[in-house]
């Protein structure tokens, strides 16, 4: 009879799954979905080098955005306006590119996502209206912003080193999308499991008032990462108006769900204090994985809307069943 | 560091300090010196100025005049910060801890080791918690995370991480309401080894056995004044009691024990289990009759209370309400058979903390003032002001929030809203925690009133002269199962006339006390 928190004992392997499944559930979904697709698809080309890198250029956006989603949910704040500020940054970032050229337009891009944040944030922290209230509000502003501003057309991008550079270029058969889904990666795992910031993001959304008495500021800590999440949407969003070379309002629409459920089916908890960068990415490659694989099976549209609805709903489900 | 030398010196010095909030005094020239090297109990009732003057000495608080010295320096800008730094710290009831994050991490909050790239290094921090407990004596794995330690561990945890910020007055409200009878010896042992490297311990609890077996000194406040500071060894508990109410009581020992008039059987358990908890109880409770449940926490006593009121399911055996089996699958069905249950986590369990003192009262007998649907406000209001006049509720009005009321009446205002559905069984689930003596001599000589008035009542505690001045038996639970019954009459002195005299009730306590450490041997 051990204690298992007293006991100074190595953790065992079998108290390693134990305790910790629940953060890894997303590799083995994401490893069983991957063979059941390459065995029922392989025929239909799933497999092909080309498909597989396809599925990283389309999630390259919702992975980005799932990132800084982490430490937002982490944290104990949602945000929900990163599709729409995508859509929104897209406008700016094309716009800013007529009246400037390239480096004018990156500068409006991500101007644009600093201004929504910080607006998020100081409606959140300094008159306390719930980030998921000021941030619905904001998705529906910023939507209408881009609509006005672009008349509802699409602007187009002329920048070959732009679209090239911002998501539509590769290296060799490497997408360029695949290299910034992996340094959003690194550097966000970084900061969230080795840097104070990170720390402080954990334990403000783990126990609000211990982290206030333990002198940690926890609305800044809320601002700055509201903040985060706007700047990765505009990132997104440029992303977005790289790859298509244009920026419209309807790039990113509905995107904060795929954010959303790609966070939390990698572990991040809706009710803070837990979140693994590694796992977002997870999640949202699991999320490109499904739609592909869909289209692949031939499904409609219609259809597809309901089985990945099913799945993400299945898998959430799997992963909270803990006690 | 000579504990001779140290002990006399003084780490805090608080001369006459006064607070006001919103005009009312909080605190009234309040002295307060507490000594290096010193266990220094803070006693008074609920809204004495106990917590004020530690937020004020915490620097939560600043004080309207007077002056703080700590270790012989004068403070003059007071900030929690400066506290901090002046070497103050303050355990919280269980909230300076993130349950998401590991021990370790837990410790270091705020004072990270860092790597030559500027990134966290948990595995110093680790080897330096091991450190830290190894030297206190602790046995905690920091690689854990807080939320699946136990309430003493937690304790002790956060004790460990004041301590790694170079604490020398370390302030404990309440430490041993969540902990079992070992942790608090743990606890105690613990305390003793700071209070030995020369730390100053502000020891504040409602327990007075704690008090009397920890504390080197004691002060007393009362209505924001200063009643007495003395040497614990000059004190006796009676003397306590009648410093912290202010007239001379004796406490729970003036509680009435009428001689046990049984009427019908109200509530009986044959061989009653739950999935894990409770184990195979066989149990019967009359009209007119207390019954207590001793044990640890973790024997299925709560375990018991949630499967008799429709919270945890029933495996096995039968339970019968007034002769007739019953099955109880929701706290509906519990509550149609005039079952109440008064919970254990007062704030999370009972009283919509936010609302008012009458929608909490109401709120169970929502089916009596309401018709078709539509709340008669002129009924409730009524019934609260009832449940106010009986329970002597200390609230300015029926509309006050329940949050802006102490604990003590809080806790009648859970009372209140089972008393309002008029229950034939009640189950009470530590009802006194947290609670200044004398609201709980109140609450005690309440149970004892709604037995004689026909409740059968079975009151789980942790506190053994509350189940001696209220129960007529008492079982003693161990891993779910009951491990003995006490009738109440085996533990009266041979020459008791039944008075309650507190004599007889300490005589009791002995002899309850040798009873349970015999049966959980």
């Amino acid at each position: 009879m051990s204690n298992p928190v007293s006991d100074e004992a190595r953790p065992t392997l079998l108290g390693w799954i134990q305790s910790s499944w629940r953060q890894n559930i997303i590799y083995l979904g994401f490893i069983i979905i991957f063979m059941f697709f390459a065995i029922t698809l392989g025929d239909k080309g799933f497999l092909s080098s080309i498909n597989l890198l396809n599925i990283i250029r389309q999630t390259a956006m919702i992975s980005v955005m799932a990132v800084a989603m982490t430490f937002v949910l982490a944290a104990g704040e949602i945000d929900l306006s990163v599709g729409a500020v995508a859509g929104l940054a897209s406008v700016t970032t094309a716009m800013g590119m007529d009246i400037g050229g390239v480096p004018f337009g990156i500068f409006a891009g991500l101007s644009t996502g600093l201004l929504v944040g910080m607006l998020n944030g100081l409606l959140s922290t300094k008159i306390g209206i719930p980030s998921f209230l000021t941030t619905l509000a904001m998705m529906g502003i910023a939507k209408g912003v881009a609509m006005w501003i672009s008349s509802t057309k699409a602007v187009p991008i002329l920048s070959e080193g732009y679209a090239w550079f911002f998501g539509g270029g590769s290296i060799g058969p490497i997408p360029v999308l695949l290299f910034w889904t992996l340094s959003f990666c690194v550097v966000g795992q970084l900061v969230l499991k080795r840097t104070t910031f990170g720390r402080f993001v954990l334990s403000s959304g783990g126990n609000e008032t211990a982290a206030r008495y333990s002198g940690i500021n926890t609305s800044a800590i809320k601002f700055r990462v509201l903040v985060m999440t706007s700047m990765a949407a505009a990132v997104a969003g440029m992303l977005y108006a790289g790859r298509l070379q244009s920026g419209r309002f309807q790039l990113g629409e509905g995107d904060e769900l795929s954010v959303i459920a790609a966070a939390v089916l990698g572990g991040t908890s809706l009710f803070g204090g837990k979140g693994t960068v590694i796992g977002s990415i997870m999640g949202a490659l699991m999320i490109g994985l499904i739609n592909n694989g869909l289209i692949l099976m031939g499904l409609e549209f219609s259809q597809q809307l309901i089985a990945r609805g099913g799945i993400i709903i299945l898998a959430v489900a799997i992963s909270q069943n803990r006690k | 560091m000579t504990p001779e030398r140290s002990s006399t010196s003084l780490a805090v010095k608080m001369d006459k300090v006064s607070k006001a909030f919103g005009g009312v005094k909080a605190l009234d020239e309040v002295n307060l010196e507490i000594r290096s090297g010193e266990i220094h109990a803070l006693l008074g009732g609920n809204g004495a100025g106990k917590s004020t003057i530690l937020k004020v000495l915490r620097g939560v608080h600043t004080a309207d005049s007077g002056v703080i010295e700590i270790e012989g320096k004068p403070v003059i800008q007071h900030s929690t910060e400066a506290a901090q730094k002046a070497g103050i710290g303050m355990i919280f009831q269980e909230m300076s801890l993130i349950p998401t994050l590991t021990v370790a991490q837990n410790i270091f909050l705020t004072n990270e080791y860092k790597d030559s790239l500027g990134l966290i290094d948990d595995k110093t921090a680790i080897s330096k918690s091991r450190e830290l407990f190894k030297d206190l004596g602790v046995n905690i794995n920091p690689r854990a995370y807080v939320d699946e330690l136990s309430a003493g561990q937690r304790q002790l945890t956060e004790i460990v991480k004041a301590i790694s910020q170079n604490t020398r007055v370390l302030i404990l409200d309440e430490p041993s309401t969540a902990l079992t009878s070992d942790e608090v010896d743990r606890l105690f042992e613990f305390l003793h080894q700071i209070k030995e490297r020369g730390t100053a311990v502000v020891y504040v609890s409602h327990r007075m056995d704690e008090i009397m077996r920890i504390a080197d000194r004691a002060t007393i406040l009362r209505d924001g004044r200063n009643v007495i500071t003395a040497p614990i060894s000059e004190l006796t508990i009676e003397l306590i009691i009648e410093h912290i109410i202010g007239i001379k009581s004796g406490g729970l020992s003036d509680i009435e024990r009428k001689p046990v008039s049984r009427g019908e059987l109200l509530l009986e358990l044959k061989n009653v289990s739950g999935k894990h908890r409770p184990k195979n109880i066989n149990l019967a409770v009359h009209a007119g009759e207390v019954i207590g449940v001793a044990g640890l926490l973790g024997s299925g006593r709560s375990a018991l209370a949630r499967l008799l009121f429709g919270l945890d399911p029933l495996v096995s055996g039968s339970i019968f309400v007034a002769g007739k089996e019953v099955n109880l699958r929701k706290p509906k069905d519990a509550i149609d058979q005039g079952i109440a249950l008064i919970p254990e986590d007062r704030l999370h369990q009972g009283v919509v903390i936010d609302h008012s003192v009458e929608e909490n009262i109401s709120l169970s007998v929502m089916d009596r003032l309401s018709k078709y649907g539509w709340v008669s406000m002129r009924r409730a209001v009524e019934n609260a002001n009832k449940q106010i006049f009986d329970l002597r509720i200390k609230t300015p009005s029926y509309r006050t929030i329940v949050r802006n009321l102490s604990g003590g009446n809080q806790q009648k205002i859970v009372l209140g809203k089972w008393l309002a559905s008029e229950p034939r069984v009640l189950i009470l689930d530590e009802p006194t925690a947290g609670i200044d003596i004398g609201s709980k001599s109140e609450i005690i000589a309440l149970v004892r009133q709604l037995a004689s008035d026909g409740c059968a009542v079975i009151l789980i505690s942790s506190e053994l002269p509350e189940l001696l001045a209220a129960c007529d038996n008492i079982i003693v639970m161990k891993d779910g199962e009951i491990v003995r019954t006490i009738e109440r009459h085996e533990l009266d002195s041979p020459e008791s006339n039944n008075s309650g005299a507190s004599t007889d009730l300490q005589y009791a306590e002995k002899k309850f006390q040798q009873a349970l450490q015999e049966a959980h041997q």
